[in-house]
């Protein structure tokens, strides 16, 4: 067997090692799905009638932003994963293991990817109920979940390496909270960036988070054509600039993430 | 026979705290070295170097030949670990967990799945086998530890504390496991705070204190560098402890110590049995009134006391940081 073939095969191990986890402590996936189904609600039903976006019914334009930021949370876990294996001491017995030093990393972004999945198919099921619907063809939908799922894995890979550096994982879920926060709402997940006051709205613009949530948008047919996306780069070229986002993360943070575990060591 | 460890000035420091401090050993293949120490010594921080867990900050180690640093992937093929602390899964099952570490070992499918039997079998675990580790005690944990440290039939296993927290029938038990897996050729390195284990399983022990070996040989070496062997006995008055000293001062090699609240005595002698039946001879015949007499050697308790100048038990060096 080929080092690459053994790498992929030691990180579905590792996946599966994963998977089994969602198995055995449900709670988990219910939890994970509660907030955003939360999410759907109070913004649909309590925000929904004092929010206008121009254009679209405002449930439709939600769902979007709200698959945005349930994916970035969702990859989040990777983090917590890790630093709750350093600390029982899992790491260890992994790091002393003839496995590929990539398996770890590999096997946990792929079985929060495949958690992500999960969450966005119960997702789907609330938005319909509360009226959300795809207005494009199949394909295009299946582009948009597999978009927003691509970039969350990108962003996992970057979760990871602050999970490796904290090593616990309370002191990891409090500050990924504090930096998720401000990344899903300075953007156009919950209303649009045309208001927003000067700096914040260039933020917001750029914010890649605005870019995948307005490429979900379009490939769900949730945006008005006659009203066209914000006058900058990345939301006229949505799907582009995601696709860019995508491949940063991954070419900056997968090496930086390896680096890191073959360093991480168990106080 | 070629040495499976090889450790030659090895330097840890962790800020300005120096946990190995220039640590030199040697372990012969096939044999079963002691890593021996209070707490804070060095004996994890050791471990995790020799099992590529940790880079050293200077000197070199190889284990099976290999350089654990240079050739950490091989080496790693060649070892088993079982922590201070037992890393299992929780919610894997026993067998879930030694399969995953089989598969990692790349033992494939079949081969994986057996070699898990057949060690859940050995270490008592089939009844729990398919439950999640979760409801495991703390004994059932350690054992599939150190299950998962066999997996691969290691040549170099690497054992942290393995009995630490056991039951006395649990040690004993494990002891056994370990006893046998050497007969079948397996180089062992083990740490233990407890001076009867390493009596009783190594045939080396190497003594550390502050990240250095301070002492190393059989269990009996040890005890001889601390002085041979002694008569010790209680009288029933204090003027028989009196009489008791100057009958027994032709036979003493040494210092005689005379504890008087006890009517205690303790007489360095040389000789063996017939020096005690020489004793009570003596003792007799001046009539002291002997409730207690015997020939001790020193224990591990006493080289360690003697060699680190604290108990195994009631160190206060450094945190337990491990
Ligand atoms: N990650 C770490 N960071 C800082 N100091 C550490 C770390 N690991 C160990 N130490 C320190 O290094 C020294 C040696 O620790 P080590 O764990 O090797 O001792 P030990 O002999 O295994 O002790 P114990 O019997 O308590 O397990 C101790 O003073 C410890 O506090
Ligand atoms: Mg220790």
């Amino acid at each position: 067997m080929n080092g690459f073939a053994q790498a992929l095969g030691d990180g579905a191990v590792v996946a599966k090692r994963n998977l089994i986890k969602i198995k055995r402590v449900p709670d988990l996936l219910v939890f994970s799905t509660l907030s955003p189904i939360m999410f759907v609600l109070l913004f649909a039903y309590v925000f929904g009638s004092a929010i206008e976006v121009p254009g679209v019914d405002y449930r439709e334009f939600l769902m979007a932003g709200i698959f945005s930021q349930t994916v970035l949370f969702g990859a989040t876990i990777t983090g917590s994963g890790l630093a709750e294996d350093i600390q029982k001491g899992v790491i260890d017995r992994f790091r002393s293991l003839p496995m590929a030093r990539s398996a770890v990393l590999v096997g946990r972004t792929t079985s929060d990817l495949v958690n992500n999945a999960l969450v966005i198919v119960v997702m789907s099921l609330t938005g319909l109920v509360v009226g959300w619907r795809i207005h494009s063809s199949v394909w295009e939908a299946l582009a948009g979940f597999g978009l927003l799922l691509l970039f969350a894995y990108a962003f996992s890979w970057g979760m990871a390496i602050v999970g490796l550096v904290v090593r616990s994982p309370e002191v990891f879920n409090n500050a990924s909270f504090i930096a998720i926060f401000p990344l899903t709402f300075v953007a156009n997940t919950f209303v649009g960036t045309a208001n927003l006051p000067g700096v914040l709205k260039t933020v917001a613009e750029w914010n890649p988070v605005s870019a995948v949530t307005q490429a979900a948008r379009e490939l769900f047919g949730n945006t008005n054509p006659a009203v066209p996306p914000p006058d900058a780069w990345p939301l006229r070229h949505s799907v582009l600039a995601s696709l860019l986002w995508i491949a940063v993360f991954l070419v900056v943070f997968v090496p930086l993430a390896i680096r890191q575990y073959r360093r991480a060591v168990s106080r | 026979m070629a040495d499976a460890i090889v450790a030659e000035g090895l330097v840890k420091r962790y800020g300005s705290v120096v946990a190995l401090d220039g640590l030199d050993l040697v372990v012969p293949e096939g044999t079963i070295t002691g890593l021996l120490g209070p707490n804070g010594a060095g004996k994890t921080t050791a471990v995790r170097v020799f099992t590529t867990l940790l880079q050293q900050d200077a000197g070199r180690a190889t284990v099976a030949g290999l350089d654990v640093v240079t050739d950490a992937t091989a080496l790693r093929g060649r070892i088993g670990l079982s922590g201070q602390y037992a890393a299992v899964d929780e919610n894997l099952t026993g067998f879930e967990n030694l399969d995953m570490v089989g598969r990692l070992y790349h033992l494939g499918k079949k081969r994986s799945r057996e070699r898990s039997r057949e060690l859940l079998e050995r270490f008592d675990l089939v009844e729990a086998a398919d439950r999640p580790t979760k409801g495991y005690s703390g004994g059932m944990r350690r054992r599939l530890d150190l299950a998962a440290a066999l997996v691969a039939e290691p040549s170099v296993l690497f054992l942290d504390e393995p009995t630490t927290g056991l039951d006395p029938r649990s040690r004993l038990g494990m002891w056994d496991v370990i006893a046998e897996l050497v007969a079948g050729g397996t180089t062992l390195l083990l740490t233990t705070q407890y001076l009867e284990e390493a009596d009783r399983l190594a045939d080396q022990i190497a003594v550390i204190d502050r990240g250095r070996v301070i002492a190393e040989g059989t269990a009996d070496q040890l005890k001889d560098q601390v002085g041979g062997e002694r008569l010790e006995l209680s009288v029933g008055s204090a003027r028989d402890v009196a009489t008791a000293g100057s009958a027994l001062a032709r036979l003493a090699i040494g210092e005689i110590v005379v504890d008087d609240r006890g009517h205690r005595l303790t007489v360095p002698v040389t000789g063996g049995a017939p020096v005690l039946v020489e004793a009570i001879r003596l003792l007799d015949g001046e009539g002291v009134k002997v409730l207690d007499v015997g020939l001790r050697r020193p224990t591990l308790d006493d080289v360690f006391l003697a060699l680190t100048g604290h108990g195994a038990e009631e160190s206060t060096t450094g945190g337990s940081a491990g």
